[in-house]
């Protein structure tokens, strides 16, 4: 009996420790990004830091306005919203309601491949592939821009969104469907007016995940977005993202303690502080319109 | 009293098996008809035959006639059928939303905008339902806050509020305390004034109570369809007789 007891509490102990280490690494990583950024603020002020317009900390003479990378990492991620969520949702709503069992079976592996796909391999798709047709489509387009970076994060977070909202829309009682058939609706009412706003909230956390993964994305953007940090809101033109630029750096032969590679710190920090809040709004949404069926 | 509903010679396959067997029914208007039997004999089946609802699922074939007012319900337009013949399931299934929103549910898919004539909806479906009174008052709160005897009436609402000419009801009462049960009872009282009434029963004193006409169903035959008072005290089938004298089911 006391053996038992024994052993359920040391059980108990080592989970904690392994449930710790993810809590633990976070705290790490926010403190490390904490004291250098601390001491990039000693150098450059705050208000320079998000009043100048430009980010030229690599050249002289120097600038430190983190607004054309933030406005780069926008453009990526609302270009990459504008194909995965409604791609995503599409996709969703027909797996869950319209497709027959067999075709599910045979969808879904293969969307769940997209999302297997190593992301560097987006990148020269995007590079070698997406760049040259928009470039047909459009002359103008530069070699390296937004547009077709944010193409392939959009393609490559459509698994997220459809994955997981098909996930709610499935937890959608049937009952509530034929309930809703029952008094006469059609197929698109019954998945317009009731999955739909049943599973809303998970919806929508899966479009903040959608988005998150595109701010954060790095490799695609890194090949094919290009590197010329510019506030603009041209796709088709050559840009640069908060991760983009931190890649470039880290790469780089910058000294370390320079004031040159803290920027990198100062940078990531933004970056952590977007997908924060969107895990913040993310977790907001969940709260508001969460339904319970019983 | 006229016909609404004839069933002629339904024969109904789920895959390979022969759920319902050349069933005939009449069902006749502004009266309760109770479908009655032991589980799994093929009511509830049955019932969902009448609004078409066994078209969402694969896998079923029917054969033989089904009409409404004189037509073929399969030549029926489904939505339109819908909106004429509603459905009230067995466990409350109320749409995730506010009371009056899951009233107006019906009426506003098929076309009503007015707020006025919205309001008037709600209020006319919920007292015939029986529940205006005790929600009139909080008609935005969300539908599932209520007990699960007033969330069954809200169904009821919701399909009145279509105003359907048949009201089908799956066991609409066998997930409700004896109390609820009770107050969906004295509703089908009024409910059959103005609309034709199908309902399966598992409770037989709920047939005898309640309904005009019962159909007697085993293994997917009907075995007998009479008066309800024929049927429960000069049933002309033996195994009837068993059943409604409590030696099976």
């Amino acid at each position: 009996m006391n053996y038992n007891k024994l052993v359920d509490n040391v059980i108990k102990r080592i989970l904690l420790l392994f449930a710790a280490i993810s809590v633990i690494t976070t705290i790490a990583i926010v403190f490390s990004l904490l004291g250098e950024t601390v001491s990039f603020f000693k150098e450059v002020s705050i208000v320079e830091f998000f009043t100048d317009t430009r980010w030229t900390p690599l050249l002289e003479p120097k600038h430190f306005g983190i607004l054309p990378l933030i406005c780069g990492t926008l453009l990526i991620t609302a270009g990459a919203s504008l194909i995965s969520i409604p791609i995503g949702l599409a996709s969703a709503v027909f797996l869950s309601e319209y497709a027959g069992n067999r075709t599910r079976k045979i969808l879904k592996p293969v969307l769940e491949i997209l999302a297997g796909i190593p992301t560097i391999v987006y990148g020269y798709f995007a590079l070698v592939t997406i760049t040259p047709i928009l470039q047909r489509l459009i002359p103008q387009t530069n070699i390296f821009n937004a547009a077709s970076a944010s193409i392939a994060v959009g393609i490559m977070t459509i698994p997220m969104v459809a994955s997981l909202s098909e996930d709610a829309m499935k937890a959608v009682p049937n009952a509530l469907r034929h309930g809703a058939f029952a008094i006469g609706s059609t197929k698109f009412e019954v998945v317009t007016k009731i999955v739909i706003p049943s599973a809303l909230s998970s919806i929508l956390a899966s479009f903040i995940l959608a988005i998150s993964r595109a701010i954060g994305e790095t490799m695609i953007v890194a090949l094919a977005a290009g590197s010329t940090p510019k506030l603009t809101l041209n796709p088709l033109e050559s840009i640069q993202t908060i991760t983009g630029y931190i890649v470039q750096v880290s790469m780089g032969d910058t000294p370390r303690g320079s004031i040159e590679s803290r920027t990198i710190f100062a940078a990531g920090m933004v970056l952590f502080m977007m997908t924060l809040l969107m895990n913040i709004i993310s977790m907001l949404i969940v709260k508001k319109f969460r339904r319970v069926y019983d | 009293m006229s016909l609404k509903m004839k069933i002629n010679h339904l024969n109904l396959h789920y895959g390979d098996f022969h759920a319902l067997k050349d069933v005939n029914i009449d069902i006749t208007e502004n009266a309760v008809t109770a479908l009655i039997g032991p589980s799994g004999c093929g009511k509830s089946t049955f019932i969902r035959t009448l609004n078409r609802m066994n078209d969402l699922i694969d896998n079923v074939t029917i054969t033989g006639e089904i009409s409404l007012e004189g037509i073929d319900i399969k030549k029926c337009d489904v939505i339109e059928l819908r909106k004429r013949v509603g459905m009230v399931f067995q466990k409350p299934n109320p749409f995730p939303m506010s009371i009056y929103e899951n009233v107006i549910y019906g009426p506003k898919i098929h076309g009503a905008k007015d707020k006025k004539v919205l309001d008037a909806i709600v209020e006319k479906s919920l007292r015939g339902a029986a529940l205006w009174e005790e929600v009139k008052d909080r008609l935005h709160k969300p539908a599932l806050g209520l007990s699960g005897g007033q969330q069954q009436r809200l169904c009821i609402a919701r399909v009145l509020a279509v105003e359907p000419e048949v009201l089908l009801m799956d066991e609409p009462t066998s997930a409700l305390d004896p109390a609820s049960t009770l107050k969906i009872e004295d509703l089908m009282e009024q409910l059959k004034k103005e609309y034709t009434v199908v309902i399966v029963t598992h409770n037989m004193q709920q047939a005898g109570r309640i309904s005009d006409f019962t159909s007697f169903f085993l293994n997917g035959e009907i075995i007998e369809s009479d008066k309800t008072e024929n049927i429960f005290y000069k049933p002309r089938d033996k195994r009837t007789e068993d059943y409604i004298t409590g030696r099976f089911g």
